[in-house]
């Protein structure tokens, strides 16, 4: 048993380096996640890992398979996207769903031309579905630099994440930081989707963000306790798909973010405010 | 003028939507310490009087001066209050420690302290812990009421506060707010109850896009007054003609705004 969860690490380099790669991802991304979903903006993830296309096409193209310019791009691309969209809402009558539904689409329109100017359809499975186990020393610098930024900025932000989710109309009255930790925080998310999409690709990094944040929501009712159990079950559910992966010659991306989609599917069932538990509880009542 | 006794001064004030004003040149001290009660139908700018003065909405035409250096307390009509967010009642009520701690100082005992005397002003000692979306309408009034009470405000703007809310909770939040009064901080109540209104507050301001009335409720809560802000026609008119001038001396219709308990105001404003 412990010959098949260790021995895979312990033998290959490649498989060491993508488990670093991916638990330094989920210390990151994953509260990202949690503060998403708590905002309502499950989907936004989702919106920017399309959003970031076009750049990292366009390093791509001038620069062909290199993690750094496309990784440069990709940030360009989701901060323009984020900008955008975070200004129409502030600035007009349009919400932030439909402006950022708007600018992601137009984003990766011009993405998908980017790489069909230049790649074949392998390069586009690449951009789009990531490679974790070629995670070379530069995309593991990337993603550490990534990963320290990002949780520093949560720390420091804390409190205003909170008070900008629970009212955001009173953080106004109080002081004018809304705006800058909103954007920040955008910021957060595009360089966490940016980091990830060297390891999952565009479309699955934004899996490992919301899964294990969605899976924790139902099993506490505490946000400080919901970052770290998201973080928990994201390094579970990474380390559980590489080594699937490994085992029985799975695509690493898929199988990372099904184990996690696992997770989720039994915190619905038996978490502590899952299906189950609510069931067993729904006629037992106190008298006060 | 006694400019220094004045908490909040509007001068020639309007706020609107649009090209449309809500509140339309609206000019006066709000007196420091003072109680009022902002009173008017529907659509007469209440709300928008508040938001103007928490600086939400910019005004249009003239300006809000506050007093330097008072701390503001805004209490809204429609709060966008995310009641799903996983928070207690003493992390909502720990928020009104903002002004004091901003994004990173460090609550220390005496906070917690300020928050566990505010949550047992309200009537809502032993409620820490519970998660906000477990409160009843008036228990979550009660517990904004505490976070006013933990801002330590010297003006405080309370959008109708009293709706919806039972009257043991009415009485309960009209003692806060006498309380508040006592300690010369400021308050303006947006309300409806005008009973309310005569019983409690020592001034009132009849609002109806423009003022009109304002000054000691007793020489305001007038028939004849009130009369006028219920005609008071809410609706925005697109062929309405522009508002020509923007100094107080404008050539038009203010003689509303300059009625006689308007008058008494400045005067007191004036002798105090």
């Amino acid at each position: 048993m412990i010959e098949l969860l260790v021995t895979p690490f312990v033998e290959f380099a490649f498989m060491r380096r993508a488990l670093l790669g991916v638990v330094l991802l989920s210390m990151s991304s994953c509260p990202v996640g949690v503060f998403l979903m708590l905002r309502r903006m499950s989907l936004a993830g989702d919106a920017m890992a399309h959003a970031i296309l076009p750049g990292a096409a366009t390093g791509f193209l001038l620069f062909g398979l290199a993690i750094v310019p496309m990784t440069i791009g990709g940030l360009i691309a989701g901060v323009l996207v984020a900008l955008g969209a975070g200004a129409v809402s502030r600035l007009t009558v349009q919400k932030e769903d439909a402006s950022m539904a708007a600018f992601y689409l137009i984003s990766l329109a011009v993405g998908v031309l980017i790489v069909s100017l230049r790649g074949s359809s392998v390069d586009l499975m690449h951009v789009l579905f990531g490679s974790v186990l070629a995670l070379n020393d530069e995309a593991l610098t990337l993603i550490a630099g990534i990963s320290i930024a990002t949780l520093a900025a949560l720390l420091l932000l804390w409190r205003g994440l909170i008070a900008e989710c629970l009212d955001p109309l009173f953080l106004r009255s109080v002081s004018g930081i809304g705006p800058l930790v909103h954007f920040v925080f955008l910021g957060l998310v595009v360089l966490n989707l940016v980091g990830g999409f060297q390891a999952l690709g565009t479309l699955l990094s934004v899996g490992l963000m919301m899964l294990p944040a969605a899976a924790a929501r139902f099993w506490t009712a505490r946000v400080d306790t919901m970052c770290l159990l998201a973080v928990a079950i994201g390094i579970a559910s990474s380390t559980a798909g590489l080594l699937l992966s490994y085992h029985f010659t799975l695509p690493s991306g898929p199988a990372i973010i099904l184990s996690a989609g696992l997770v989720y599917f039994v915190s619905i069932l038996f978490g502590a405010r899952g299906i189950v538990r609510v069931l067993l509880t729904r006629h037992r009542h106190r008298t006060a | 003028m006694a400019m220094t006794d004045a908490s909040l001064t509007f001068s020639d004030l309007t706020l609107g939507y649009g090209s449309h004003p809500a509140v339309h040149h609206l000019s006066g001290p709000v007196g420091r310490g003072s109680l009022t009660a902002v009173v008017g139908p529907n659509g007469s700018g209440k709300s928008t009087l508040m938001k103007g003065i928490v600086g939400i909405i910019k005004p249009m035409a003239g300006a809000v001066k506050t007093a330097p250096g008072q701390r503001l307390a805004y209490l809204p009509q429609q709060s966008e209050i995310d009641r799903s967010f996983p928070a207690r009642v003493v992390d909502l009520v720990g928020l009104g420690l903002w002004p004091k701690r901003g994004l990173l100082g460090r609550y220390d005992s005496q906070d917690r302290e300020d928050l566990r005397h505010a949550l047992d002003a309200v009537g809502l000692a032993g409620f820490e812990h519970r998660p906000i979306d477990t409160l009843s309408g008036g228990q979550l009034q009660r517990a904004l009421f505490a976070r006013v009470l933990v801002q330590k405000a010297d003006l405080i703007l309370l959008d109708e506060p009293f709706n919806a809310i039972d009257a043991k909770t009415t009485a309960d939040l009209i003692a806060l707010i006498r309380h508040w009064h006592g300690e010369r901080r400021t308050v303006l109540v947006v309300v409806h109850d005008l009973e309310l209104v005569r019983e409690h507050f020592p001034e009132t301001l009849v609002l109806a896009r423009r003022a009109i009335a304002w000054g000691r409720t007793d020489e305001v809560m007038r028939p004849d007054i009130l009369a006028r802000a219920r005609r008071f026609d809410e609706a925005w008119h697109d062929d309405a003609p522009w508002c020509a001038g923007h100094g107080p001396q404008a050539g038009h219709d203010h003689a509303g705004a300059r009625s006689a308990p308007v008058a008494a105001a400045a005067e007191r404003g004036r002798s105090a």
